[in-house]
């Protein structure tokens, strides 16, 4: 079902929806710094960063999260309260990579053995609107990896800027409960030639240039490679990447108290952090920038892969924009295609 | 036991499917501890359930660990030292080293901790059924090898496997964990204890020597037999070599990993070496497991 909405009624559209939702858009922080943040006032969302500098991750995710509140008193059932949320949620703004990055997240995070409530809890409770791409980037890959500036998957609603109005498409039963919304407007034929063409255009902008096909079985063969030697040697260790990285997972818990009134917290933790693995004994299983690179990019192209059938990585280039020393995911990926045989590569004991 | 009043509503979601918060510890309380070894730096601590309900829903075998949490402090992974046959406990055996463990030795008699578990996949205890085990520990890394003995041991269970041969190595005699116990051992007929320090006291009986050297020697057939290994990373790096070389197959030989840890629950992302998560996956494998992963270990 395909709707218009009108820009210039777009204000009262996020107002009506934050009556019955809360909202989580970009909003812009300073010049070229647009984040994702729960709206409070309609005129704060900010869409036309392409790649907010933060992915929509955290929406689901947050960089600091409470799981649960204690007071002892006695000893005596100290739990107070889980963080729970109360309100449906909408997701309004993220670009087609970021969607596709919160399916992935939400394979780990759902497992077959032991969920993640706080996770999951969000993601059930969240209708998504997703905006289309566009304009790629020149360090967007999303058609390497699977996706594209007009991929729908995972998304309730799906908005394209046709310049004076948005084109709404609504994709699922989340998505119909839109379809008595008072802005839109029935849409026509040339609404639909021009999301045709805007579509064509962004996706021949972004068509596939980085081998991902394959990279799975490659990186088998390179675990002890001299490729990591030498990679990781620019690396300052710095984790910018993993933590704009929109599918980055890893996390740390930790204790926040004052006498016997306290939180547990969950914070964002990178892989590329000495601390990360290093043990209390003074042991660290990745010592050096070899094994945490690997790891990195291991983890996203390989082990991910084995347990989930697709690579953890959907092309939106904030690590190759935002990298301090201009370290680039695709010139690894590409460097690894081109290692194919055995017998050039270290066995991988 | 009666139920406490007002058990912790767990419930979780309002939505229609509920959820059970894995994050969540349950209540224990800490019933006895004893400090175990010379140097004061290891101390054993029975738990006891304050739930009913939760002692009844608590089923492990021998390897798998717990998340021990302390409110204000944090949470660390321990091994379950105790065997599945004592009932109503659950003993942890703690190496003082960091904030949660010095709060674990500090922890009086009757109070309350929280536990989440049990966690990991545990030995295969199933198929050792019908062999002999050899098992092999170094230093505070026995207390999972210590839960897999009594677990065997046990009057219900002894029939189930043939042989059972302990090497048992520490730094020095009094760093040995479970003293009384051994000596028990030692008095067995059924099982083959043999004890090794790197360096010895005048009262010492047992072998002085490294335990990869005393596997050497006293060289157990590999016939029908599991090796089960567990100990600091150098000492499982020298005794797979020594396996191999009195034929143990790949197959036949299992150790317990440690890594730094969080969630034990497969989403934190830190313990995993390749594909495999130490907390979820593990922390037992199989030699012939490990040796196809990178040795982030």
């Amino acid at each position: 079902m395909k709707f218009k909405l009108d820009k210039k009624d777009f204000e009262r559209f996020l107002k009506d929806l934050m009556e019955a939702y809360d909202l989580f858009a970009p909003v812009q922080l300073a010049e070229g710094v647009s984040v994702f943040r729960k709206i409070d006032q309609p005129e704060e969302v900010h869409l036309t960063q392409l790649v907010p500098q933060k992915s929509a991750k955290e929406v689901f995710f947050p960089q600091s999260e409470v799981m649960f509140r204690y007071e002892t008193v006695e000893h005596r059932e100290p739990i107070l309260s889980e963080q729970r949320i109360e309100r449906e949620r909408v997701l309004l703004g993220a670009r087609p990579c970021d969607i596709e990055a919160i399916s992935i997240l939400e394979k780990v995070f759902a497992g077959e053995d032991y969920t993640d409530v706080y996770f999951l809890e969000k993601r059930r409770k969240t209708t998504i609107v997703t905006l289309s791409c566009n304009h790629p980037l020149t360090t967007c890959f999303c058609s390497s990896t699977g996706g594209g500036p007009f991929r729908r998957d995972g998304s309730d609603l799906f908005l394209t800027d046709l310049g004076e109005s948005y084109l709404v498409e609504l994709l699922t039963e989340k998505g119909m409960a839109f379809s008595k919304n008072r802005f839109f407007r029935e849409a026509g034929s040339k609404d639909f030639d021009l999301l045709k063409e805007l579509e064509e255009k962004a996706s021949k902008k972004a068509e596939a240039s980085i081998p991902v096909e394959g990279i799975e079985k490659r990186l088998d063969l390179m675990v002890e490679s001299p490729f990591w030697d030498r990679i990781h040697e620019k690396c300052i260790g710095c984790g910018v990447c993993t933590f704009l990285c929109p599918t980055c997972h890893c996390f740390d818990i930790t204790d926040e108290a004052v006498n016997l009134k306290g939180q547990r917290v969950r914070n964002w933790d990178s892989c590329l952090f000495p601390i990360y693995s290093l043990e209390t004994s003074g042991h660290n299983p990745r010592p050096t920038g070899r094994e945490r690179t690997r790891q990195r990019l291991m983890h996203k192209f390989n082990y991910y892969p084995k347990n989930f059938d697709r690579v953890a990585c959907v092309g939106c280039g904030r690590c190759i924009l935002y990298c301090p020393v201009h370290f680039d995911i695709r010139e690894a990926l590409l460097y690894a295609s081109s290692r194919r045989s055995k017998g050039q590569e270290g066995q991988s004991r | 036991m009666p139920l406490p009043g007002g058990a912790r509503d767990r419930k979780d979601s309002p939505g229609n499917r509920p959820m059970k918060n894995p994050y969540l510890p349950i209540p224990m309380i800490l019933k006895k501890a004893q400090i175990e070894t010379s140097d004061r730096l290891l101390r054993t601590l029975e738990l006891s359930f304050k739930n009913q309900e939760e002692e009844n829903a608590f089923r492990f075998i021998p390897g798998q660990f717990c998340e021990l949490s302390i409110l204000g402090k944090g949470e660390a992974p321990f091994g379950i030292a105790s065997s599945p046959m004592e009932k109503g406990v659950l003993k942890f055996t703690i190496n003082r080293a960091g904030v949660v463990t010095t709060a674990l030795h500090h922890l009086e008699e009757g109070a309350e901790i929280g536990i989440r578990g049990p966690l990991g996949n545990g030995y295969p205890v199933d198929l050792f059924e019908g062999k002999n085990l050899l098992i092999i520990g170094g230093g505070f890394a026995f207390t999972t090898l210590r839960s897999l003995v009594a677990y065997f041991l046990h009057p219900d269970n002894r029939s189930k496997i043939k042989g059972i041969t302990v090497i048992y190595g520490a730094r020095m005699p009094g760093l040995l964990l479970y003293k009384e116990e051994l000596l028990e051992w030692e008095r067995r007929d059924d099982l083959r204890l043999v004890m090794t320090v790197d360096w010895g006291d005048k009262d010492w009986k047992g072998k002085v020597g490294l335990v990869p050297n005393v596997l050497e020697e006293i060289a157990p057939l590999s016939e029908d037999t599991y090796a089960v290994l567990c100990g600091p990373p150098i000492m499982i790096k020298f005794t797979f070599p020594k396996l191999i070389a009195l034929r143990f197959p790949n197959e036949r030989i299992f150790t317990s990993l440690e890594r730094r840890m969080k969630c034990g629950i497969g989403k934190c992302g830190r313990c995993n070496i390749g594909h495999l998560y130490v907390c979820k996956d593990g922390p037992v494998f199989s030699y012939a497991r490990l040796e196809k992963l990178p040795k982030d270990y």
